[in-house]
């Protein structure tokens, strides 16, 4: 009889086993898979190189979290990069500096305006940062709910908000509805500044980024910071893989138990409780609690017969949108692409790079997606690691990690094929090479993943990387369902613990720590080895 | 600017360069606004003395300048800020501010009047999306053109004689007034102005004209005790003269991330500049509210008793009850006293029990201290010849 039985060895079970076991609870996560890792998973498809199959750069996992876990002793090391540009269709380029005069200057070839008004755009979106930071290392309150606990959080969270002058919550209003490409049209003249400024609003989501909402999703991958330097991202070295390897070995060095290569059939529910899990071979693994990494979807509509469940709940869950809108490609090479823009030597191709120069060219791609069809024009966020990381491949050779939008969940209503998927490989290969002639030439392999794969592989539902959208409705006490933000379900002691919670998808592990941290309280365990978050001051 | 590998050069030299890498013996260079500047050329003591006993130059290349130009540009100008700038007369300098609609604080800086349609306003931030924005329906143009000016402090007892000596008859110039003197193939404006409150004057001209410029100087102030000075021998004669520095002593509202740390210029102590009469400017209505029930802040000088400089001391009190911050401080060379600029609580500026926390590292041990503090007038230091006219000759 185990203590709890955590369904997936994604980041977020981890996350959450880590710290049921350390708090000395008999803990064992199940993973369908032969490899653990979910989606922050690093695999050699082709000899002598390690890819970041899925997740492929980190900001938001939380620092609090790397600590508590002793993460960076079980070898995880983050990497800061520097660089990133935006190549432009008339041959030039918009590079990223981190170096602030630099960034200024390189923006000043574009814009001087733009230049001068990138200060008042990071201050804004550095607020914004600052108000929802605290906010995801804690439960969201109930609203329906009189519960002192419920009570008092709202007031908390009251606190956050009214603190703030009317002008500050008015813009705050603003910023969390509405779209990136009209938020950034009150800074910025220059479309490739806008374009580059507009990559973190659509990424992993469904939506456009003339979208309203997309604003928010901007927040999202702004909040999180590399030692402090909010807003920054790096990678984990030796691919993103490292940060589940790391987990896993803290994870065993609290005695915690994995059994990867059999998936879970069915959560084991009697008397109206989980009671443990029947896994795909026939196999019970008995546990006071059950914890589902999966995504809200799959728990419920694919892993608890239905009858244990209250039909407006699973109304809720059959809606909550999960909808499929990217793909990737992981390639190895035989060398160094060379991007014509960029002047031979410049430090931009260390980071992330991308090939649509205009908001309209990006809204065009989720037209496409709209239409059911991959973008014939995609949206990419480019990432050759190797640049930085000297242990995923041999010298000189390179992996290229390379995050495509839009891919539909179905293509035109029906399945995608092989050959749609390697249409849509072609497609986004051909749009590198006509940055980078030659590139081509270099590859040796390449993995190709549309939101098929994803999901037959990974588990995400239509192959929705944050295992939900993170459109407003569906975030803070309305994630994944009104009534159910605690990490708590219909059914007694099963418990969600993924990106479908709050406060959502990334890599940044606040879910799994926070569902532990509501199970361990159930259990009024002390939780001395859990960090709050760090004070924002 | 457009130079595709700007950024192997993150930071510029100012046109300068040549002549300040070539006398700065310390190689301490600090970054300002972009560009290498230097903090202390030689010998901290001996730059502030040369302020404050001959003569200093120090290179204002990186001051951020706009042009402003056109038939509204006074309009434009009366709307932008809350000084009155149709009463600036075509030659003249006038030291202003400027405020969002809420009536914070976005940067200080002087506005030079070129002609009845030209101005150059300089300042310590960047602000190109502000004036333009604010220039609209305005008949007027708004260019940055930092780069298109070299400019030098020239600042200390023996500057105007420094000038007589280069030529220039520098006698009838008054304070914040300008002149236009042909030098090389070009031109020289000389303002008579600076950030030393001392007498002294600041040379305007274009880059190509930088270092014959530095190099004339030099030599009619060789025997004037002429010598370059790095910013931290300016900082302290700033403070002695009380001026504020942007971002050091108030936080621009335009990259302030923290609402309760805005400042209007009621709050530091800059109401005089405002002209309630005018009629309309960007931040009026807002500040008449805050006129009406009393700023909350005040900037004052402090007199803070010991020698050990405050900065960054926190204020108190009755040593406990906390009363505000210091934002820049110096024992001053000049003064023989211990001297600071200060945000404080405007109710307690008549306060005669404030004190200052004082923590002194030496030697790996920390003296703590609680001194007391007195407010005094601004400026602490304003000698007679910073405004007469014609100069003495030291």
């Amino acid at each position: 009889m185990y203590d709890a039985v955590v369904i997936g060895a994604g980041h977020n079970g981890l996350v959450a086993a880590c710290y049921l076991a350390r708090a000395g609870l008999k803990t064992v996560i199940v993973e369908k898979n032969d490899w653990i890792g979910g989606a922050a998973v690093s695999r050699e498809l082709y000899p002598g190189f390690t890819y970041s199959n899925c997740s492929y750069v980190s900001s938001l996992f939380r620092p609090e979290i790397m600590r508590d876990l002793d993460l960076p002793r079980h070898g995880l090391q983050i990497l800061p990069y520097e660089g990133g540009a935006l190549m432009t269709r008339d041959g030039g380029y918009l590079g990223m500096f981190r170096d602030h005069e630099s960034n200024r200057r390189e923006i000043a070839r574009h814009s001087r305006r733009d230049a001068e008004a990138y200060d008042r755009y990071a201050r804004d979106i550095l607020r914004n940062c600052r108000l929802i930071r605290p906010m995801l290392m804690r439960r969201p309150p109930d609203l329906a709910s009189f519960h002192p606990r419920d009570l008092s959080e709202l007031l908390w969270l009251g606190r956050q908000i009214t603190g703030q002058s009317e002008a500050a919550l008015c813009d705050m209003l603003r910023f969390w509805t509405m779209s990136i490409a009209d938020f950034l049209d009150e800074y910025f003249e220059n479309p490739a500044v806008k374009a580059y400024q507009a990559v973190g609003s659509i990424i992993g989501t469904a939506l456009g980024p003339m979208s309203p909402g997309t604003a928010y999703v901007l927040l999202h991958h702004a909040m999180g910071d590399v030692d402090g330097n909010v807003g920054a991202w790096g990678y984990a070295r030796g691919g993103m893989g490292s940060i589940t390897r790391a987990l896993a070995d803290s994870f065993r060095a609290a005695g915690g138990e994995i059994r990867a290569g059999v998936g879970v059939q069915e959560v084991r529910i009697s008397g109206g409780r989980a009671t443990g899990v029947v896994l795909a071979n026939g196999d019970e693994i008995s546990a006071r609690r059950v914890l589902s990494n999966m995504d809200v979807r799959r728990t419920f509509l694919g892993h608890v017969d239905r009858k244990e469940l209250p039909a407006d709940f699973v109304k809720r869950v059959e809606r909550f949108k999960t909808r499929g809108s990217s793909g990737k490609l992981n390639i190895a090479l035989d060398g160094v692409p060379r991007f014509t823009a960029l002047p031979e030597g410049a430090p931009n191709i260390k980071g992330d790079l991308h090939f649509t120069d205009t908001i309209d060219q990006m809204e065009r791609a989720y037209d496409d997606w709209k239409a059911g069809r991959f973008s014939r024009h995609p949206f990419q966020d480019v990432m050759i690691p190797t640049m930085i990381d000297p242990t995923m491949t041999p010298p000189g050779k390179h992996f290229m990690s390379c995050f495509v939008q839009y891919a539909p969940p179905q293509i035109e209503g029906k399945p995608w094929t092989d050959a749609d998927r390697d249409a849509f490989a072609k497609t986004c290969i051909d749009q590198i090479e006509a940055y980078a002639p030659g590139f081509r030439d270099l590859i040796l392999h390449v993995e190709v993943r549309t939101p098929r794969e994803l999901e037959a592989e990974v588990g995400l539902t239509e192959g929705n990387i944050f295992q939900g959208e993170l459109t407003f409705d569906q975030m803070f006490f309305n994630r994944p369902v009104p009534g159910y933000a605690n990490y708590r379900s219909p059914v007694k002691d099963l418990w969600i613990c993924g990106s479908s919670t709050h406060p959502g998808g990334g890599v940044m592990g606040a879910p799994g720590r926070n569902a532990a941290r509501e199970v361990l309280r159930d259990l009024r365990q002390p939780v001395d080895h859990m960090s709050d978050a760090y004070a924002i001051v | 600017m457009n130079d595709l590998r700007h950024y192997e050069t993150p930071l510029l030299p100012t046109p300068f360069h040549a002549r300040t890498e070539a006398a700065c013996k310390t190689h301490a260079w600090a970054n300002w606004g972009g560009y290498r500047t230097v903090t202390t050329f030689e010998d901290l003591a001996m730059e502030h003395s040369a302020i404050r006993n001959t003569a200093s130059v120090y290179d204002l290349c990186p001051m951020i300048k706009y042009r402003i130009e056109g038939p509204d540009a006074v309009a434009f100008l009366d709307r932008l800020t809350p000084r009155n700038v149709a009463k600036l007369r075509v030659g003249s300098v006038q030291y202003t501010v400027w405020c969002d609609d809420a009536g914070h604080l976005l940067d200080d800086g002087t506005l030079f009047r070129l002609t009845e349609t030209r101005f150059r306003l300089c300042c310590q931030e960047r602000h190109l999306p502000w004036l333009l924005d604010s220039a609209h329906g305005f008949d007027v143009t708004v260019t940055e053109e930092t780069e298109e000016i070299a400019a030098l402090s020239l600042q200390g007892p023996t500057s105007a004689e420094i000038l007589r000596r280069a030529g220039v008859d520098i006698d009838a110039l008054k304070p914040f007034r300008m002149m236009e003197v042909p030098f090389g193939m070009g031109r020289l404006m000389i303002s008579r102005t600076g950030f030393t409150g001392d007498l002294g004057y600041e040379l305007w001209t274009t880059p190509d004209l930088a270092l014959p410029l530095w190099d004339h100087l030099m030599q009619a102030g060789a025997l004037h005790g002429l010598r370059p000075i790095g910013s931290d021998a300016l900082n302290i004669a700033r403070l002695e003269a009380g001026f504020i520095i942007t971002g050091y002593d108030f936080i621009p509202a335009h990259v302030c991330l923290r609402e309760d740390r805005l400042r209007t210029p009621l709050d530091m102590g800059l109401g005089w500049l405002i002209d309630w009469e005018k009629g309309a400017f960007t931040g009026r209505n807002a500040l008449m509210k805050q006129r009406a029930k009393g700023p909350d802040w005040a900037f004052v000088g402090l007199e803070i008793d010991g020698n050990i400089p405050a900065d960054g001391a926190i204020l108190y009190r009755a040593q406990k009850h906390e009363a505000g911050v210091v934002t820049g401080a110096c024992w001053s060379p000049t003064l023989k006293r211990n001297i600071a600029l200060a945000q404080l609580r405007a109710d307690l500026v008549k306060s005669p029990d404030l004190w200052a926390e004082i923590y002194a590292l030496r030697e790996l041990h920390y003296a703590k201290m609680m001194m007391r503090a007195r407010v005094v007038d601004r400026p602490f230091y304003t000698p007679a010849r910073r405004t007469l006219t014609p100069p003495a000759r030291f």
